[in-house]
């Protein structure tokens, strides 16, 4: 790969209880592009993207042999700091999540976390991250009420905002447009492409479309294993592997 | 076409049946009040409002009805429960649904389905057996005080025992049925586990938090079995912990069967019942209206 990789997957096996969910993942994810996770609904896709923040840790039955690196850093591990770690990494899921507060403190959460800011501090990195996501505009008169009375769309580029303000280096994405509206879903997207400039972006998407239009590398998974990883424009136009073929032709849908 | 009328028919009437139902729901706290109002009507001739809930003499045979011992006695005994009770709850809740296997959980879960279960002589048995002596004989030398250990203390340990699994039982619920997405979500963020539960999860849950504590003090509030075996039962205004007491279920269920036959005793004991069902009504009308403003999340 031509790339620096800043996510390492290192023969990673998964198990929850007896089921063998992640088989031998091996993957090297480049920095500051966008990889899309592609595959069939129930193949793993979401616990890959949950180990490499080890969001595991809340399934207390699930057991795990191998590791990820982020950059140097194992994630599995009894002295990882895996606080410090999760902060590299922002996170989308399938519908936003808004914390239980007001729109403003939805963004300063994090920032408080982080650090220590005066309240014009505050004030400034609030809006700038809600300018980055395009919701400035929209927010600006009602910063105080519940982030819970945003539209869905609205509420995802907040989860967004909110992930980008710990000012992470990697943003995993579970299907973050898979709720939305097509016009949200098209905000979020193009958000994204933009993005991959500055952040690593690992996204699981099942509608192809998209990972056509934005991916810069693909990796297929099937049945707990990922079968190929290749650069987007390869995996779309010259499928090796036959299950790969078979997705691409819709045979799983 | 007859069947069919004949479906409608009888789609029509359970339709009416569902009704008639929810308004026999509705109604029975209004019947309740005014059953209860109508027959303390007799006692409000002689005495005033003041008078009766705020006079320390009880002497039904001299005509003087103060409840105020028994309203501070309930007051104490069930606020006493309440601050045991809840915050072992809250933190069971928080690790049943947090923090422990799912295996673990689901034991507990059985547990406390058997302990609310288990009929409320039963708790008072064991406390006359186990609380009443441990308070007289290592609690109460502590603090310097000679008691048979019949006492507030006493019937407020049982009480926060008893009303565990009802307020435990919902605050599970309630922790089971936030997202699993939002501890993910503030996790990411850099939150420790803790600081998830504490600043995320606990305000998510706070409506329901409240929800339940009302429910905890309905329930320990008009407790009767448990309480009056282990509280003492003597007439006065506690005043310390190791104090007996009398709260108001208590005597209601201590007097009716010997004093209920004198028409201005039996409508104190009405009025004593009144008193309960007030409480715990504007208890949780006030709880409601903190629901409400702390629900817009
Ligand atoms: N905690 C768990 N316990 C048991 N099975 C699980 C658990 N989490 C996920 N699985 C199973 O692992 C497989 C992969 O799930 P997931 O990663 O959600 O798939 P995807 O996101 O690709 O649709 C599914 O078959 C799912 O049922
Ligand atoms: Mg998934």
């Amino acid at each position: 790969m031509e790339n620096q990789s800043i996510i390492k997957v290192d023969h990673l096996d998964l198990y929850a209880g007896k089921t063998h969910i992640l088989k031998d993942i091996n993957i090297e994810i480049p920095k500051n592009k966008l990889t899309v996770i592609l595959g069939p609904s129930g193949c793993g896709k979401t616990t890959l993207l949950k180990c490499m923040n080890r969001l595991t840790d809340l399934t207390p039955d699930i057991k795990v042999t191998g590791n990820i690196f982020i950059g140097k850093q194992p994630v599995f591990g009894a002295k990882t700091d895996i606080v410090a770690l999760r902060r590299k990494m922002g996170l989308l899921s399938q519908r936003p999540f808004p914390l239980p507060m007001n729109i403003y403190n939805n963004i300063a959460y994090g920032l408080k976390l982080r650090g220590k800011y005066s309240r014009t501090e505050l004030n400034d990195l609030v809006e700038h991250y809600l300018r980055q996501v395009n919701l400035w505009e929209e927010v600006k008169d009602r910063l105080r009420s519940p982030a819970v009375r945003l539209s869905i769309g609205q509420q995802q580029r907040l989860c967004l905002a909110r992930g980008l303000a710990v000012n992470p280096e990697i943003i995993l994405a579970d299907e973050p447009t898979s709720a939305l509206d097509p016009v949200s879903s098209e905000a979020i997207e193009k958000q994204f492409a933009a993005l991959a400039k500055d952040y690593t972006l690992v996204m699981v998407t099942h509608v192809l479309r998209q990972a056509r239009r934005i991916a810069d590398y693909v990796v297929f998974m099937y049945l707990g294993e990922v079968i190929e990883m290749r650069p987007a424009r390869e995996f779309f136009e010259d499928p090796r592997e036959e299950q790969t073929k078979k997705y691409l032709a819709g045979a799983f849908n | 076409m007859n069947i069919s009328s004949n479906r409608r028919t009888r789609d029509k009437i359970i339709t009416c049946l569902t009704y008639a139902a929810m308004f026999v729901v509705l109604l029975l706290p209004f019947a309740l009040f005014i059953g209860l109002a109508f027959k303390s009507e007799l006692l409000f001739r002689d005495h005033s409002l003041g008078q009766l809930l705020f006079s320390s003499s009880w002497r039904p045979s001299a005509g003087e009805f103060g409840f105020k011992p028994f309203i501070v006695g309930s007051l104490y005994v069930t606020l006493l429960a309440m601050i045991i009770s809840a915050p072992i709850c809250l933190l069971s809740a928080i690790h049943i649904t947090q923090y422990a296997p799912a295996r673990v959980s689901k034991v507990v879960t059985t547990a406390i389905d058997i302990l609310a279960g288990i009929p409320s002589v039963v708790y008072g048995v064991w406390g006359m057996m186990f609380v009443v002596p441990i308070v007289s004989r290592y609690a109460a030398p502590l603090f310097g005080v000679q008691t048979t250990g019949f006492s507030i203390l006493s019937g407020g340990v049982v009480l926060s025992i008893m009303v565990v699994p009802f307020i435990l039982n919902i605050l599970i619920e309630i922790y089971r049925t936030i997202p699993k997405e939002l501890t993910e979500a503030a996790l990411s963020l850099g939150a420790t586990r803790w600081e998830a539960v504490r600043s995320i999860l606990n305000r998510k849950a706070l409506p329901g938090i409240l929800a339940a504590v009302g429910f905890g003090f309905a329930r320990a509030f008009g407790e009767t079995m448990a309480v009056l075996m282990v509280v003492g039962n003597a007439i006065r205004i506690p005043e310390s912990l190791f104090d007996q007491g009398y709260p108001l279920p208590a005597l209601i269920a201590n007097s009716y069967s010997e004093l209920a036959s004198v028409p201005e005793v039996e409508s104190a004991l009405m009025f004593a019942a009144l008193i309960l069902f007030v409480v715990v009504l504007l208890f949780n009308a006030t709880l409601r209206w903190f629901i409400i403003k702390t629900e817009k999340y």
